[in-house]
């Protein structure tokens, strides 16, 4: 191992000349003709549109897709001028998704898996796993489950695992793209601290530049094809490939969304398409998460709810959905939108709900059931038996910039591609009332733009529009009508 | 339009209150359930429970008396009790037993090789002392076997047994912290079931047949599971899992004199079963 002796890791150099990376079994190389070289102790913000591999340099730096069955490579690609699969335990690698990279049930031995497998002694390995947890800010018991652990705390416990095994190079895969705005600053604040303790190399992609441009002194843009177009101080980086950076869906910081602002609207007692009536929600009878609602969701508006993670926000949605069946209360559908069926929405059979109520969750890959995405997108009109299928999905596809993509395998989108696409999908029913559940979660800048255009043409069609969101901006745009799941409820969600 | 347009700046309502029944009592008993006070099982490490299972269970699956099963259950109810495990937690745990036994008997009372007199029968099935004795034995040695398969590992934590599986029985640890890995991943399937349910009711897809409903939506979580599988195994990959170097344990795995006990007893029950039985006359090997 290299270290300075008092536990602090000699922090690691990278060096790519000409690397290039295709996946096994694609036509495209993912990325070629990579030239960096990043100093031992740079802290460097890689960006980039999406596509341009950004992730695969972080993988390859983390030597975890090495081997013929995963791809193949050109050119060199070295960490302290060796290959990253003779390195192991020199970079340690955070990626996105928090509920994926959990190994094992308490906070302790999932801290120590990376240790083991590096054959640490068994005494040093406990030590380690204190510093690291110390260091990330996670003052749990070492049996504490794993499970029970907020998004933030996943992100800090998989930074601690990494930071455990003591590397000279940190590798951050969008570690807070998934996180909601106390998330992301708990994560970003762990790593600085990381960072400050341990003077380690860091390499993080992100399009979210706010979140770090401030912590690092260096900023890498990545062109479409993968090579740098752009390379120095965060702050020069910032003007001189600002059209590139906008045309590639970074976040700007500064730049205006040039999107409307909310417009108030107040709400008669009797014009919501759909009401709430002392609602109290919840998964299961034994544990209600909260009671005593009154809401309602006016058609031609949109409606924007707000509240801290674990209050039951997407409980609601669900609940207004017609999804979940309340535990008291009932959820009122005005005669617009029931069109001669009964008032309660959980009561409407599927085909029904489908053309009145239309829902998007949170995690797309939940809701594909085709093998591509113009079947995707009949999967409702066969279920109305519309007989103009095609000429109702046409417009659909090319009003979400998805008609490109008609053939493609929903799995294989992009994030924001597959976000539009489960948008699409409950357009076509041309539902009365729409309810997006976090739509602008982890999206590019483009992305977002659209979105928030698109609400905003709906709600001009006299579509109800209920959005749940941690996203001021999101909220400053489109907040017509604004909730916030009560004073009380927010002190227990930041409890629990 | 409905809602009339205004002016002034959104106004934000804040809306709902924490519901008023405690929602923790749930919890806390599943907790003291699994940490169930027990006494001598803590000190035996999981993978001996284990051994201590089969050599308990195996000789009653080769015979089908109803004596050497009510000697076997008997002893085992006993230990048990004695272990500290309480009739009301043997009860909630053990009730897919409980269910199963009755039923394994009933099918063997009415469609058991028919032996002796006859008691009652309609079209195939046939009552008779042969098959009353049948189900007897068969009711029996379901609870007899399944008792102690659940009741052993009571208080076991799966990362315990497979520490026990790598360091003690020395099974590749790759295996082992794989398939312990990927047990975690049970939980979010079934959030994830839920959530893909929902959605195919909100995409008009929810009123299919239960079983056709059934196959989608296994096959979406099949594919779900495989991706979230990959992930994993990047993520473990990228903390050094499968590297060639030695691997270390952070928890020790150690067997000792407890361990020897519990294997002692678990053939002293097996011992005490089959023997009964064939001094008694009533051992009936399954091949014979």
């Amino acid at each position: 191992m290299s270290g300075t002796g008092d536990g602090r890791p000699a922090p690691a150099g990278v060096e790519a000349r000409g690397w290039g990376w295709r996946h096994a079994g694609r036509r495209r190389w993912a990325i070629d003709g990579l030239d960096l070289s990043v100093a031992p102790g740079e802290r460097v913000l890689l960006v980039g549109p999406s596509g341009s591999g950004k992730s695969t340099v972080l993988h390859a730096l983390a030597g975890v897709n090495d081997g013929a069955e995963e791809g193949e490579s050109v050119g060199e690609m070295l960490i302290d001028g060796l290959r990253p699969a003779e390195r192991r335990g020199r970079s340690g690698l955070v990626l996105q998704d928090p509920d994926s990279q959990v190994v094992l049930s308490k906070v302790g031995d999932d801290v120590a898996f990376g240790c083991e497998n590096l054959g640490i002694e068994r005494s040093e390995i406990w030590s380690r796993v204190r510093d690291a947890l110390d260091a990330v800010g996670l003052q749990l018991p070492l049996d504490h489950p794993t499970s029970r652990l907020s998004g933030g705390q996943k992100q800090r416990l998989a930074l601690a695992g990494a930071i455990a095994m003591r590397p000279g190079l940190l590798l951050l895969d969008e570690p807070t793209a998934n996180l909601d705005p106390a998330g992301v600053a708990e994560v970003r604040d762990a790593v600085s601290r990381v960072l400050d303790r341990t003077g380690a190399t860091l390499v993080v992609v992100e399009h979210r530049v706010d979140v770090w441009h401030r912590l690092v002194d260096r900023m890498v843009v990545l062109g479409r094809d993968g090579r740098v177009i752009a390379d120095g101080r965060p702050a020069e980086v910032l003007v001189s490939a600002r059209a590139e950076l906008l045309a590639a869906g970074v976040w700007v910081p500064g730049e205006p969304l040039e999107v409307g602002s909310a417009r108030a609207v107040t709400v008669p007692g009797d014009e919501a398409l759909l009401r709430g009536h002392e609602l109290t929600i919840g998964r299961s009878a034994v544990r209600p998460l909260l009671a005593e609602i009154e809401l309602a969701v006016p058609a031609g508006a949109s409606t924007v709810l707000t509240g801290p993670n674990g209050a039951g926000k997407s409980t609601l949605a669900l609940t207004l959905g017609g999804l979940i069946r309340p535990l008291a209360g009932r959820v009122a559908a005005a005669p617009a939108l029931a069109r001669g069926l009964g008032g309660d929405p959980a009561g409407w059979r599927s085909r029904e709900l489908l053309s009145r109520i239309g829902t998007v969750f949170q995690e797309p890959e939940h809701q594909f059931v085709a093998r591509t995405v113009r079947a995707e997108l009949g999967v409702a009109l066969r279920a109305l038996g519309a007989k103009d299928a095609a000429a109702r999905i046409e417009p659909v596809l090319e009003r979400l910039r998805l008609a490109h993509l008609a053939e493609a395998n929903p799995f294989t989108l992009s994030g924001g591609e597959q976000r539009r696409l489960t948008v699409a999908s409950v357009l076509v029913a041309r539902p009365g009332v729409v309810i997006l559940d976090e739509p602008t979660f982890g999206q590019d800048r483009l992305t977002w733009i659209e979105l928030v255009r698109l609400v905003r043409e709906l709600t001009d069609d006299g579509v109800a529009v209920l959005s749940v969101t941690h996203d001021a901006a999101y909220r400053e745009a489109l907040g017509d009508v604004r909730y916030a799941l009560g004073a009380d409820a927010l002190a227990e969600g930041r409890a629990a | 339009m409905t809602g009339r347009v205004g002016r002034a700046e959104p106004v934000t309502t804040l809306v709902g209150r924490p519901p008023s029944v405690a929602a923790e009592a749930d919890a806390s008993e599943t907790d003291a359930s699994r940490g169930a006070r027990l006494r001598f099982l803590p000190r035996v490490n999981p993978v001996t429970r284990l051994a201590a299972a089969i050599l308990v269970t195996t000789p009653l699956l080769f015979t089908i008396d109803w004596l050497s099963a009510a000697i076997a259950l008997v002893l085992q109810l006993a230990l048990f009790l004695l272990a500290g495990v309480r009739p009301s937690t043997m009860l909630r745990r053990c009730w897919p037993i409980l269910v199963a036994a009755p039923l394994a008997g009933l099918s063997m009372l009415l469609y058991g090789r028919p032996a002796g007199t006859e008691h009652w029968s309609f079209w195939l099935a046939r009552i008779t002392d042969g098959s009353i004795e049948l189900a007897i034995a068969v009711t029996l040695r379901v609870l007899a076997i399944g008792l102690p398969a659940v009741l052993l590992f009571l208080d076991v934590d799966p990362t315990e047994l497979a520490d026990g599986l790598a360091q003690v029985w020395r099974l590749p640890s790759r295996f082992v912290l794989g398939a312990l890995a990927g047990a975690r991943l049970i939980g979010l399937f079934l959030d994830d079931w839920r959530a893909m349910g929902m959605s195919r009711r909100a995409r008009g897809i929810g009123d299919h047949g239960a079983l056709q409903r059934f196959a989608t939506m296994a096959f979406a979580l099949l594919v779900l599971a495989i991706r979230r599988g990959s992930k994993l195994a990047t993520a473990m990959e990228a903390r050094g899992f499968g590297a060639r170097a030695a691997r270390s344990w952070a928890r020790p795995s150690s067997i000792g004199g407890a361990d020897a006990v519990l294997l002692f007893i678990a053939l002293a029950v097996a011992a005490c079963a089959i023997g009964g039985a064939i001094l008694a006359g009533t051992f009936h090997p399954v091949w014979s």
